[in-house]
């Protein structure tokens, strides 16, 4: 093999963009046109479009849960904030006299963004200043959250009709489906903050080893704080985005288990659950990767009743494919036990 | 005397690690019924000849013999079957587990699959009075002392018909008469016919205990030399590949010196870690703090840092009253604290060397300024180079950095912060010789170039041969103050520490 070759394959970012293009492959067998992409009325239509369509709320959250889970935390509110923060911006634009004004929209996007960050920094208080496990502290606002979104929607789901409130969620900008724009944006802007500045570092050094970097002089508090502040933020924007593309807002439905899809996605871009190091890159891969597994559920006719089956199957191949370990037992041939035949012939076979 | 066949026996061992050759075509064998010790600095190799040995990493080149057999270990256990156990320094049993159960653990004397319980104590009780312990097998692991836990671990390989032992700097963290009781057991398996491959860096151990020695520098064999037949300063001198001379600079005792008073500690204390004290530290000046073990050394440093909060007292710094309730607070005055546990509170271990020495900056400035990538180079690189530090890849991950040059990386954190006090816990335990001598330069450097240290030790020699001062504790207080004069012997202060009084 040449080195070139090698250090490709060993990049941490080969599992994922593999599995990525394997999923894309099999829908190209099973669906017409899916790599078609079409302008229509000065919008891109397309299966692939839709992908990012979809999964740019999945994206969004998964996005702050890479930081907090990189600080060796998890969040699981994040579900219970989608809910909230999509409540409350249905409730304030269904009570306003003229559901289209822009002013009034903006109002109740502010509103419920800045609940967002209070919740993260509820979250934040609860881990950082009072110490409690991150997944008991955010297991509390996980459970009360929903009902907090119950009384928010008074037990009804909110139904708005709104086309500026839309655009958040179904409408297009420049060709491009707002959501993919909000998801580059956030983006772009997490990774100035921690790639070129330095909170990355900070985030990397608390999660692998908080004792010595409180020693280091690093104020822990503070930039865990900041990450879980950041991850409710993120799920406060994904809640506007599902609630606005479906003009409604369900306080039991609405982000219901996301938090579990986003963990998964940080896993498969290779953050490891324990903290330390994290990739961005990598997390907005397994977050494509969950939602085009969500698509080609449908568009390969796997039966209802099996999907999730059929998506816990695929899940753990994914899982197994990205454990070195896995690989090296699989692919290569098992070393040998005790006593066994000489090593020279061994590294033949390894080599080889 | 003949020499009987090798029980063990490895020819042209090769490994590398992603930028490092950690062995070079070492060759290594072991006798049956003889202590032979593994030598070399850190980061020679003596671990990964270990690790590939018992089953933790596989060899790129050579051959491993056991008994006569070529063999290949998939894993430690497999190394284990084949007879090969291992004691590591950090002993690796369950300590909520009692003896008995730790040293069955796996492997319970069973019927019709019941554990059988009074067997298993019977047979504990028989395995450690062979080796002469009498202590209660139903007890807790953690009951017991460190020694007697090392000595389960001990018993517990054996038990597992061990032709080779492999005991990695088992004596690391064992008082004298600890050392003496584990080297009764180890002669006592000696004449067992096991072979013991034994790893320390004290030399007086090895000198007592070791029939036989291999040498290993920079990934090579330097050679292999019978103890009787090697003076302690031929080995040294192998070990580092340069002459003593080098190491004897630093004899004598620094220079006394006027400063002015850089840290005023006034009833400084926290119950139940220190009693109050009162400590003035100069500019430029090395003050050492010595006492035995939990005497309230580490302790004492701690609060100077801010890494504890004080219970009372007070600190001038430059003869203003300063709060130091927080590690940040101490940076912020310009102290720097380099803790004696690396691993638990000093590395981080999944970042590279480059952000682990620049960590401490960064937090100081703040992440919203990050520190620019040439400067990052600049600083990284003149340290390395300063300190030696090997490999010198600055994007070499930490943890594959050998214990010593961790260290490095550690002292180079905080250099890059230019403090004026500088704490330094234990900066040489579990390092080699040449380290420990590139380590002790730098502290006499750094405070003739008008640095203040504070040095904690439990080496008196290296205390003396650095401070100006020396704090002595006992029974977590500090009790004398004493000017490094020409009266003051490593034997006055044993004294002190002892008696409890100044002399």
């Amino acid at each position: 093999m040449t080195p070139n070759l090698t250090a490709f394959l060993r990049h941490r970012l080969f599992w994922p963009v593999a599995i990525l293009v394997g999923l894309l492959l099999l829908n190209l067998i099973f669906t017409d046109n899916f790599f078609h992409i079409e302008i229509k009325d000065g919008h891109l239509y397309g299966s692939l479009i839709d992908i990012f369509r979809f999964g740019a709320p999945l994206m969004l959250v998964a996005m702050g849960m890479t930081l907090v889970i990189a600080t060796s935390g998890i969040d699981l509110s994040v579900g219970s904030v989608v809910a909230i923060s999509g409540a409350l911006a249905c409730l304030q634009i269904s009570e306003l006299g003229d559901q289209n004004s822009t002013g009034g929209v903006l109002r109740a996007v502010g509103v419920a963004l800045v609940l967002s960050l209070i919740l993260g920094a509820w979250n934040g208080l609860l881990v950082a200043g009072i110490g409690i496990q991150p997944i008991i502290a955010t297991l509390i606002l996980m459970v009360a959250g929903r009902g907090l979104a119950q009384l928010i929607t008074g037990g009804q789901i909110i139904t708005v009709n709104s086309t500026s409130y839309k655009l958040i969620g179904g409408g297009y900008w420049l060709t491009l489906p707002f959501g993919i724009i909000i998801v580059a944006v956030v983006l772009l802007l997490t990774a100035l903050l921690t790639r070129r500045l330095a909170l990355g570092l900070l985030i990397e050094s608390v999660g692998g080893n908080a004792e010595a970097s409180r020693l280091a002089g690093i104020g822990s508090r503070a930039v865990l704080m900041t990450v879980y502040t950041f991850c409710a933020l993120c799920a406060g924007i994904a809640g506007l985005m599902i609630s606005s593309n479906v003009s409604s807002a369900d306080g039991n439905n609405a982000g219901l288990w996301i938090e579990l899809d986003a963990i998964l996605a940080v896993v498969i871009g290779g953050t490891s659950l324990a903290g330390g190091r994290f990739s961005l890159s990598g997390t907005m891969l397994g977050a494509l990767i969950i939602q085009t597994l969500t698509t080609t559920i449908y568009s390969i006719g796997v039966p209802p009743q099996t999907t999730l089956l059929f998506k816990a199957l695929v899940v753990t191949i994914v899982c197994l494919l990205q454990s070195p370990a896995f690989r090296a037992k699989v692919f290569h041939r098992r070393r040998r036990p005790t006593g066994a035949p000489p090593v020279a012939e061994e590294k033949v076979s390894v080599t080889a | 005397m003949a020499e009987p066949a090798p029980v063990l026996r490895m020819r042209g061992i090769g490994k590398e690690f992603p930028g490092v050759k950690a062995l070079d075509g070492v060759d290594f064998r072991l006798l049956p019924g003889e202590v032979h010790a593994l030598m070399g600095e850190n980061g020679a190799g003596k671990s990964t000849l270990i690790k590939v040995l018992t089953g933790v990493y596989e060899i790129d080149a050579g051959t491993i013999e056991l008994g006569g057999r070529q063999v290949a270990f998939a894993s430690p256990l497999a190394a284990q079957h084949a007879g090969i156990s291992t004691v590591y320094q950090e002993v690796n049993l369950c300590t909520n587990l009692s003896v008995a159960e730790n040293i069955f653990i796996g492997r319970e004397p069973r019927r019709f699959g019941r554990i059988q319980w009074g067997e298993m104590r019977r047979r504990a009780d028989e395995l450690l009075g062979r080796l002469e312990i009498d202590i209660d097998v139903s007890a807790a692991l953690s009951s017991y002392s460190l020694a007697i836990q090392q000595m389960v671990a001990i018993a517990r390989a054996v038990d597992i018909d061990a032709q080779v032992l492999i005991l990695d700097e088992p004596t690391s963290s064992l008082d004298a008469s600890e050392v003496a009781q584990l080297f009764r057991v180890m002669r006592q398996l000696k004449e067992q016919g096991i072979a013991i491959l034994f790893v320390s860096h004290f030399l007086d151990q090895i000198y007592e205990i070791a029939d036989r020695m291999t040498i290993l520098r920079n990934g090579k064999l330097v050679g292999e030399h019978l103890t009787s037949e090697l003076s302690q300063v031929e080995l040294v001198g192998k070990m580092i590949g340069r002459e003593l001379a080098e190491l004897e600079q630093l004899e004598g005792r620094p220079p006394a010196r006027e400063g002015a008073p850089l840290v005023e500690a006034v009833d400084l204390g926290r119950t139940g870690a220190i009693e109050p004290f009162t400590l003035t530290i100069h500019e430029g000046e090395v003050v050492g703090l010595a006492g035995l073990l939990g005497s309230g050394r580490t302790e004492a440093a701690r609060l100077l840092f801010g890494a504890d909060h004080a219970g009372s007292g007070s600190v001038k710094i430059g003869g203003e009253q300063v709060g130091l309730r927080t590690p940040r607070a101490a940076i912020r005055n310009k102290i720097a604290f380099c803790s004696e546990n690396r691993r638990a509170e000093g590395l981080i271990p999944e970042l590279t060397v480059r952000e682990n020495i620049i960590l401490a900056l960064q937090a100081a400035r703040g992440w919203t300024r990050p520190i620019p990538r040439r400067k990052q180079d600049e600083l990284v690189d003149k340290y390395i180079t300063a300190l030696n530090i090997r490999p010198a890849n600055p994007d070499q991950l930490i943890r594959n950095l050998s214990g010593g040059n961790q260290q490095k990386v550690m002292l180079a954190r905080w250099l890059i912060l230019e403090p004026r006090l500088l704490i330094l816990d234990e900066p040489t335990r579990g390092i080699d010789v040449g380290a420990k001598a590139e380590i002790q330069r730098l502290v006499a450097e750094l405070s003739d170039g008008g640095m203040a240290v504070l040095f904690i030790s439990a080496e008196l020699e290296e205390v003396l041969r650095l401070s100006h001062k020396v704090g002595v504790l006992r029974d977590r207080r500090l009790i004398a103050e004493i000017d490094n004069d020409e009266g003051l012997t490593t034997d006055a202060l044993t004294e002190t520490i002892a008696s409890g009084a100044a002399t």
